[in-house]
């Protein structure tokens, strides 16, 4: 019995740093109309800044400054904001698929870098030791799971309500007017490419959080996890929560990892052992038909974007 | 400075480039980046491959190289099915897929989003159907015989190089010169005018992608002539495909020609001088100084 509740804490805990994420492409896509084809390249560098910082020092790589590690959180969103900055400098003013093709190609140069500077990055064999929060219970593994679970949930909790609460500020308001019609928008003095370009680098920086409480909770980091598919889950995550809703957010991550989780747990017992990878192509078809589906057949996903977000206004036209 | 990377890039250039056409003609015409690109290129190579393989159950002969190249006659015929399959791959996606969210009025957005959907669902699906393992068109080695200037190609890669330059040459005459090439234009510069004066937005948009998918097949093949053929080649080739269609300027076909032998050249001397496995990474810095210094690519007009 406590076995499964430990492992249900763990599930929870790598579901809601994909929620993290969710939160983080909702500031981009949901709230802005950005598309962002390179979460794995920004989840993935919050991940090994936060590693480099908070690592113990190691012989063969440059970094291990044994910092605490809430300093790594923090430089990992700096790093995640600074190079949604710069994408979003170099692309915003251009029409909109310009910024989905650099930042796949972010996503490609950053994988690269992760492989092949092993000097920083440790290459294809990843960082290890990287320090855990609560690493004294480390022994008891229910213990240990569940204070990280309570701790990635304040993280999700502080983040879902800060970003609420700038929904509903004048900035989120514009950030929608902009999304809605730019060019009325513009004529009531807003201005889109700033906003986009703020919008954008808070989602960068959202994501790089992600990576950071990722990498720390399960203490081992290596580049094959920041390969598009990850891309692609949270997409669909937040395609099938409902984008634009902070809570289809949320529900998407925890529905999709749930569905990721037990196809793959499905396949390890019916496939055997030569088939198996064969076989979790199949989960991949099955999510990019999914993504299809809802975009041809219900684009608002399951919890769809609350029209009217100013508290002055109510929820009016909540049926719209 | 080795001169063998300048041949090499011309014929990983002369992939690239073919691959791009479809791109940029799909970009153009149809508005959307088109992330399910790459995968019609490795579509179009693992198509080829099962048609040769029945083809070559049938009769026998087809198999035997025909002098001097490495291949024989059933790799031809094999291309010509393998150019249909990929085609009615591309024209079946747009029907129940591309073509049901223009419909729709949907955002080119929602689109690019749902062409990245479709992409992981068929790369994955080339997975499940071929496995991973790479796969080969024949199994034959070929001598590569020396050019002068201690440059060195195989038969099987100066014919790339001439088939790719006499494909150009024919596009750029079909589209310049032809009623459905000045049609194609039309569109691209406004459907909705286009429509007005009579052009059928429809048949343009078919004519788009059987150009485009046959291209695609045909950039695949040859790349998997040139090394090997597997899943994931196409999503390899799509950020350099990108990079070629955009620095030759969106909706250029002797652009994304350009582009794509620019590309490969680069890449070529990136492993000569910096090592192969950064080769990815120069089309991503093609890409960036392009949208910094000239966005609208070598042969784009502007406001693209």
């Amino acid at each position: 019995m406590m076995e499964i509740l430990a492992y249900a804490a763990f599930f929870l805990t790598v579901a809601l740093t994909y929620a993290i994420m969710c939160l983080g492409l909702n500031v981009q896509w949901g709230q802005t109309g950005l598309f962002n084809v390179g979460i794995a390249g920004f989840v993935g560098l919050g991940a090994y800044v936060s590693a480099a910082l908070t690592t113990p020092d190691a012989a063969d790589r440059i970094g291990g400054f044994d910092l605490p590690i809430v300093v790594g959180w923090l430089a990992a969103m700096a790093a995640g904001g600074l190079l949604a900055l710069a994408v979003g400098l170099l692309t915003l003013r251009m029409r909109s698929d310009y910024l989905a093709i650099t930042t796949f190609g972010i996503a490609v140069a950053l994988q690269l870098v992760f492989q092949n500077a092993e000097i920083l990055t440790g290459g294809a064999f990843g960082m290890a030791f990287i320090p855990r929060p609560f690493a004294g219970l480390q022994g008891q593994a229910f213990a240990f799971n569940i204070v990280n679970l309570a701790l990635t949930g304040l993280v999700v909790a502080a983040l879902y309500l800060l970003l609420e609460h700038l929904l509903r500020s004048p900035w989120g308001r514009a950030l929608r007017a902009v999304r809605e019609d730019e060019v009325a928008a513009q004529a009531l003095g807003k201005n889109p490419v700033l906003l986009r370009i703020q919008a954008f680098a808070l989602g960068g920086a959202i994501m790089a959080l992600a990576g950071a409480v990722q990498a720390h909770f399960i203490g081992f980091i290596a580049p094959g996890n920041y390969l598009p598919m990850m891309t692609f889950q949270v997409w669909a995550m937040l395609i099938v929560g409902g984008s634009g809703n902070n809570r289809g957010a949320l529900l998407g991550a925890v529905l999709v990892w749930a569905i990721w989780a037990l196809s793959g747990a499905l396949i390890s017992e019916v496939f055997p052992a030569d088939q198996q990878a064969r076989a979790a192509s199949l989960q991949i078809v099955t999510i990019g038909v999914m993504l299809c589906v809802i975009l041809l057949w219900r684009p608002q996903g399951i919890l769809p974007e609350v029209r009217s977000v100013s508290r002055h206004l109510g929820r009016r036209n909540k049926d719209q | 400075m080795n001169p063998q990377a300048f041949i090499d890039g011309l014929i990983s250039g002369s992939t690239i480039g073919l691959g791009a056409i479809g791109l940029t003609l799909t970009y153009s015409i149809l508005r959307f980046a088109n992330f399910t690109h790459g995968d019609f290129l490795a579509w179009g190579a693992y198509l080829t491959l099962t048609v040769a393989g029945v083809l070559g159950g049938l009769a026998a002969g087809l198999g035997a190289p025909l002098y001097p190249f490495s291949f024989g006659w059933g790799l031809p015929l094999a291309v010509m099915g393998g150019v249909i399959l990929t085609v009615a791959l591309a024209l079946g996606l747009d029907r129940i897929l591309f073509g049901r969210l223009r419909a729709r009025g949907a955002d080119a957005i929602i689109i690019v989003m749902a062409s990245f959907g479709a992409s992981m669902a068929l790369r994955s699906l080339l997975e499940f159907i071929f496995t991973a393992k790479p796969a080969y068109f024949t199994k034959a080695l070929q001598i590569a015989k020396p050019l002068g200037l201690g440059m060195r190609a195989t038969p099987d890669q100066l014919l790339v190089i001439g088939l790719t330059g006499a494909l150009v040459l024919a596009l750029h005459l079909f589209v310049t010169r032809s009623d459905t090439g000045r049609a194609m234009r039309a569109v691209s510069e406004n459907p909705n005018l286009a429509s007005v004066f009579g052009v059928d937005v429809d048949k343009i948009v078919r004519v788009t992608w059987i150009i485009g998918a046959g291209m695609a097949c045909l950039a695949g093949v040859m790349a998997g002539l040139l090394v090997q053929i597997r899943p994931y080649m196409g999503f390899d080739l799509l950020l350099p495909l990108f990079a070629a269609a955009i620095l030759g300027g969106i909706g250029s076909i002797p652009g994304a020609m350009l582009g794509g032998l620019i590309i490969g050249l680069a890449e070529a001397f990136t492993v000569q001088i910096i090592g192969a496995e950064w080769r990815a990474a120069i089309s991503f810095i093609i890409l960036v100084l392009v949208l910094m210094l000239r966005p609208q690519g070598l042969f784009g007009q502007r406001g693209a």
